[in-house]
Parts: structure tokens; sequence; C-alpha cells
């Protein structure tokens, strides 16, 4: 038990002097989504069906290859960000750090798939 | 941190319903949140009926009736009767608000009266608001200056003293804070929208001269980032205030000094 004064428990550690560049990441990264998601749902739309090699063929061309790497990439970095505050908001103490750790390895780890598996295709 | 299960000791029984006032033919049903600290008890819910012939308006009349006329242990906070001391805020038909001023004619069928969600209880209907009231303190309410004071006042201009509408009026009764998510989950962290909406009426009064210091202070994933705009503290607000409007204004402040 520790006897501490009202202002103290509210104080806490004092103010972390960050936040907001994480704030202002998830504005960039949401603005550019806009954007993003709907050229990647009519890019990749436009492939399905067709036979493999013409796919193939396809995302070899610049511009839908380069719409789904960058799709990719902001998508998992605003993944990671947006993942971070849940875990922030629900969990606490060691389980907070662990999770927020696993979080961001799955982050970057599913964004290199991608990112690979889209190179593969298009080089 | 989250929970979604009452501990065993705050889990809610049945209480006593008491009888029905005798001649009445105008009866309206309360059903009212108990909790004595000193029996040892679990929490309850007694039932009161009430005789609206012989009883005001208000939510709060209903229960002065209730306290005076059929159970004198009911306990519950109340001073002003008008909606500007913020004492008796409560959870009434499910919105945190003011007794006061919430007339009985706004509820439909009973009225359920608990007293604000997720706040430590320290009898029936009076939560404790010790830390609530430490972070508003925490947020520094006052004027700040660096500058000689004045031979006669700090001057303002009639536009930016209009800035300040809609942020003064506040009475601190906490419902907003207490109707927050955020704030039941990381309330001991988060500022919460009461005291954040305290803390940018300090910051776009054109008199203070600590905004920068009144920004660092706010910066922080906990203090001020768990607002994530869910808007029950403008939806709550008993004087029609808008903590998040505020709380997204000081993001825009945080992010103007960065970008």
């Amino acid at each position: 038990m520790r006897i501490l004064t009202d202002r103290k428990r509210a104080e806490g550690l004092g103010a972390a002097h960050r936040g907001t560049e994480h704030h202002w990441n998830m504005i960039v990264s949401s603005s550019a989504l806009i954007g993003l998601v709907p050229l990647f749902v009519f890019t990749v739309g436009a492939a399905i069906g067709r036979p493999y090699d013409e796919v193939i063929a396809y995302f070899q061309r610049p511009f839908p290859a380069i719409v789904a790497v960058l799709t990719l990439l902001v998508g998992f970095i605003h993944f990671r960000h947006g993942v971070q505050v849940l875990i922030e908001d629900y969990t606490g103490g060691l389980t907070r750090k662990v999770l927020i750790i696993c979080m961001i390895c799955l982050s970057y780890a599913a964004a290199a798939i991608g990112l690979f598996a889209i190179a593969r295709v298009a080089l | 941190m989250v929970q979604f299960t009452l501990p065993k000791n705050s889990k809610i029984t049945t209480g006593k319903t008491w009888p029905k006032p005798e001649g009445a033919t105008n009866i309206r049903k309360f059903q009212i949140y108990r909790w004595n600290p000193d029996d040892g008890k679990n929490p309850r819910v007694d039932t009161y009926f009430v005789d609206m012939d012989s009883c005001g308006p208000m939510v709060l009349d209903a229960l002065i009736k209730i306290k005076n006329e059929i159970d004198p242990t009911l306990t519950f906070r109340r001073s002003c009767r008008e909606g500007i001391c913020g004492s008796c805020a409560m959870n009434i038909d499910g919105i945190n608000t003011l007794a006061c001023i919430y007339g009985m004619d706004e509820i439909k069928g009973d009225v359920k009266i608990y007293p604000l969600p997720h706040m430590p209880v320290v009898k029936d209907l009076v939560p404790d608001l010790t830390h609530f009231y430490a972070q508003h303190a925490s947020i520094m309410p006052w004027l700040e200056t660096k500058t000689n004071r004045p031979a006669k006042e700090w001057r303002q201009s009639i536009e930016d003293r209009k800035k300040l509408d809609g942020l003064y009026e506040c009475v601190m009764c906490a419902s907003c804070s207490t109707s927050c998510p955020s704030y039941w989950w990381n309330g001991d962290r988060y500022l919460g929208p009461a005291a954040l909406l305290h803390a940018y009426r300090w910051l776009i009064d054109s008199r203070d001269e600590a905004t920068g210091e009144r920004l660092d202070e706010l910066e922080d994933p906990f203090k001020l980032y768990r607002c994530h705009t869910i808007m029950n503290c403008a939806k709550t607000c008993p004087k029609g205030l808008n903590p998040a409007k505020a709380i997204a204004s000081i993001k825009k402040m945080m992010v103007e000094r960065m970008v």
C-alpha cells in the first residue's frame, strides 16, 4: 500500500511529451488510404477472373504494382499505430508491453511478406 | 484497465420494496441503487413509490420527497437545485445528468437511478470524485501570467471573450467523464472530457501566458490522446456543452505547433 496525495496520484509520472507525432501519423496514413484503398480495389478488381499469365503481366505494369505496394505499406503502418492504441486502451502492465511488441513485429512481418510477394510478381 | 464484469462484492441484488403511499392515485415507481459501506453487503436496488400529485416535476424533487417521507437513509448530494453547482449528478434512466434539471416527464416507465458509472461509491448515489477533482487541479485551472500585473485589469477583446463561451459554463458535475469508456478503462491517467474542456478554456484565453507550458503538460498518449471522439461526453452533458470539440481543438493546437 502506498500513501499518496490525491494530486500526486493524478499527476502520476507526468507528461510523456509525445503522442502528437502518433496522432499526426494516423491522420497522414488515413488520408493516404482514402485515395489508395479505392485505387487498390479497382486495380486488383480489374485483374480478377483473368488467366494466370495475364494477371502476372498486369502486375508487372508499374501502376497496379505501385498501388499495391503503397496500399500494403501504408495499410500496415496505419494498422500498427491503430492497434497500438487499441492495446493501450484495453490492457495494462506487462501484458500491454508484450502485446505491443508482438503487434509491431507482426505488422512489419506482414508488410514484408506482402512486399516480397508483389516484388516477385512484378520484377 | 478494461473490466467487463463487476467484482463479486459489486454485483447488484434486489433490495427492499417500500409500501405504496395510501390513497394516492398518481403513483410513479422509482428503482434506486443503494449501498452502505458499513453493512458489508452487496449493493441492492430498492423500489419506492411516489405520489406524483404531491411531488415537484424534477427527479431531485422525487429524491428529496423519498428521503423526507419514505426512507431517510437514502443518501445523495444536492445543493443549488438549478443546475449550477453540479452536485446532484447521477445516472438517471441510463443517462448521466443532473437530477435537479432532469424532468420526470422525460422518462418513460419506471425511474431508474444509479450513481455515476465506474466511480468508487461512497454511499448510495454519492460517487467518490477525489481523483476527478485532483485531475482538474492538475491542469492549472487559473490564469497564468508572466507580464507584470496591469494597474487595472487584464484586458480582453469582445471577440476573444466570445471564444470562452461553451467552455466556462462547465459546472464540473463529472457526467461527461463518467460516461466516457476511455475514462472508465484508463481514468487513472486519461484526464477525461471535463478536465480537458477546462484545459482548453485556459489554452484559448487570450490573457493567459502559459499556453506552451499547458500544451507541454497535456502532450501525452494517455492524458490527452485517449480521447477517441466517442462523443458520449457531448451527448450526456446536462449543460449542453461539447467537451469532444474542445479536446479536438487541443489536438489541433498540438499539431499546429509541430507541423
